[in-house]
């Protein structure tokens, strides 16, 4: 099994990713309170953007909605804490199945109607729009007035209910993060991940090489959404607030995919490249200013712009697959 | 022989024109079938209707003794029907071995079966070598191969060829024509190609159709066919016999 998943894999990638997660492991021990924030939302984002690369990346299906996932899974979880006191782990037994229901119906309208391309892209976005305006008016979520979790000082860490420190949101994420790793490249490896780039590559070759496109779409949207909605209970645990008009909103969507263009996006380690440059330098950019005492609200977003502009400018398949040439991977993406 | 793919009176129209019209021919099995004639005769339309690319709008498509006709493309496919296209689309960014491994996994569930099956079909196209290459980077004879290579990875009991020998130098129209008649006598493979090269037909074809305007003006042997006053006439144009 092991040995699958390692296979070509040159050894200065295996040895660099095991720095790297040693790095990762050992962080809380050095880092401050403020970076180890930092580092959870990295890999926040890293998560998220290796599930939305499932679909884009490996299937070849934008989505511009990807906060509809996030939101169904965080609101799941949040209401079910909230109203009956059920747990995060036990609440994704909802959020999964919810967030992946919603996949599939996006999935089959588009897939069933020939909805392609931009206009799959906008129903993605209507879908979630269509969420952020209902959670506004729905009671039982608190509407638009949001959505509380219990907060306290906590003096130790309850992994069962994720109710503690920032440092057991952290490894959370990092558990989450690598499993997310461990599990796309399987993925890739296998008889589905060969058809998803059959179907990115040339939907009507892929059909005609036998290939039931729509099932193996819906499978990756299904699996998307799904592993997205984890990230959303990861948020509402973390955050303790819901506002349809954050969690819902089509810049959270943005902010989702972000980090994958410009790691690269059909890479595995691009997602988490992605995230690390703009979320690590966004916030170098936020702490510089606000030390420097220049109070430039929206200063982060226009960061996020440039570096979106650099990236598809020179680099349009993103800084992955350019920095595995430079520092002597092999050619091949990994 | 027994015919492995019948076409029973097909017709497609698009918007009035007649592409095919009551189009009846059968295609034996183990057998080498080509059909020529001028462009816009119907000839990719007539493949599109084989391979499901979209449904005749009469008569009826059989393959192995079962309706076929408007079937979608991937269970045609299933059903043992390799394609190729006549505009090249292998998968641009996958490698060449990929691209075969894709059509390999059809009817295996383990990448490391599929892999293997690809590997021996490269071989068997020649491309071997060149497994390791992205399919956008090969030139245009290695990527006609490499659909060649994709379509025999489904392992297909039909072979549809569409135009593959177009735009090749005949040193490689030679190769490709020589890989097609080892293939159909070592596996029995049955083959249907379109073509234009006249080199290529005559020397695979047991069987020519010759389609004009939708319909069959001419069937028979090469030598037949080649002689035959409307097929010069109206396709391979040379002096008119009759005059």
């Amino acid at each position: 099994m092991i040995a699958r998943l390692i296979e070509g894999v040159p050894r200065r990638a295996l040895v660099m990713l095991g720095v790297l997660l040693l790095a990762l492991i050992v962080a809380p021990l050095i880092a401050s309170d403020y970076l180890l924030t930092v580092l959870i939302l990295i890999l926040y984002f890293a998560y998220i953007g290796q599930a939305w690369n499932i679909m884009m990346g490996f299937a070849g299906q934008l989505s511009l909605g990807h906060a509809l996932y996030v939101g169904l899974g965080a609101y799941a979880a949040a209401a079910f804490y909230v109203h009956f006191g059920v747990g995060p782990w036990l609440g994704l037994m909802v959020a999964v199945p919810v967030a992946a229901l919603a996949g599939a119906f996006i999935g089959f309208l588009a897939f069933r109607f020939r909805v392609a391309g931009v206009y799959f892209a906008i129903l993605t976005i209507a879908v979630a729009e269509f969420a952020r305006v209902g959670f506004d008016h729905w009671s039982w979520t608190s509407g638009s007035s949001g959505l509380f979790l219990p907060v306290a000082q906590y003096s130790h860490n309850d992994l069962w209910l994720l109710r503690g420190q920032p440092v057991m949101f952290y490894y959370v994420i990092l558990v989450a993060t690598v499993l997310a790793f461990i599990f796309c490249r399987a993925l890739l490896q296998s008889r589905v991940g060969y058809f998803w780039l059959a179907i990115r590559e040339d939907e009507e070759a892929a059909r005609s090489s036998g290939i039931d496109t729509f099932h193996y779409k819906m499978v990756a949207v299904v699996i998307s959404a799904a592993m997205t909605s984890f990230a959303g209970v990861f948020y509402a645990f973390f955050y303790n607030n819901l506002f349809p008009e954050q969690v819902f909103h089509i810049s959270r969507s943005i902010e989702i995919i972000l980090g994958p263009i410009v790691g690269g996006i059909g890479t595995l380690f691009g997602p988490v490249l992605g995230a690390f440059v703009l979320t690590g330098l966004g916030e170098t950019i936020t702490a510089v200013l606000a030390a420097a005492g220049i109070d430039l609200p929206g200063a982060k977003q226009v960061f996020y712009g440039i570096c979106l502009l650099l990236v598809i400018m020179t680099l349009p398949d993103g800084i992955w697959p350019w920095l595995c040439k430079r520092i002597g991977l092999a050619e091949r993406d990994k | 022989m027994s015919a492995l793919l019948t076409i029973d009176a097909v017709s497609k129209r698009f918007r009035g024109l007649v592409a095919v019209d009551r189009l009846s021919f059968e295609v034996p099995a183990g057998g080498i079938y080509a059909v020529i004639g001028p462009n816009g005769a119907g000839k990719t339309t007539l493949f599109n209707m084989i391979a499901g690319a979209f449904a005749p709008d009469g008569g009826a498509i059989s393959f192995a003794g079962e309706r076929i006709d408007g079937l979608p493309p991937d269970l045609i496919c299933r059903r043992g029907i390799g394609r190729t296209f006549q505009i090249v689309r292998p998968f641009p960014a996958l490698s060449v071995e990929d691209n075969v491994i894709v059509g390999a996994l059809l009817h295996r569930h383990h990448v490391l079966d599929a892999r293997a099956h690809a590997q021996d079909v490269l071989r068997r196209l020649d491309l071997y070598d060149k497994r390791a290459q992205r399919a956008s980077s090969l030139t245009l004879p290695d990527r006609k191969r490499l659909e060649v290579a994709r379509a025999l990875a489904t392992d297909p009991k039909l072979l549809l060829l569409d135009e593959v020998m177009a735009g090749l130098r005949p040193t490689e129209t030679d190769r490709i024509v020589a890989i097609l008649k080892e293939l159909n006598r070592d596996t029995g493979l049955t083959i249907l190609l379109i073509e234009h090269v006249m080199r290529a037909v005559m020397a695979l074809a047991a069987r020519i159709l010759v389609l004009h305007h939708g319909a069959a003006i001419a069937q028979g042997t090469p030598e037949a066919v080649v002689r035959d006053p409307a097929v010069i006439h109206s396709y391979l144009g040379a002096e008119d016999v009759s005059a």
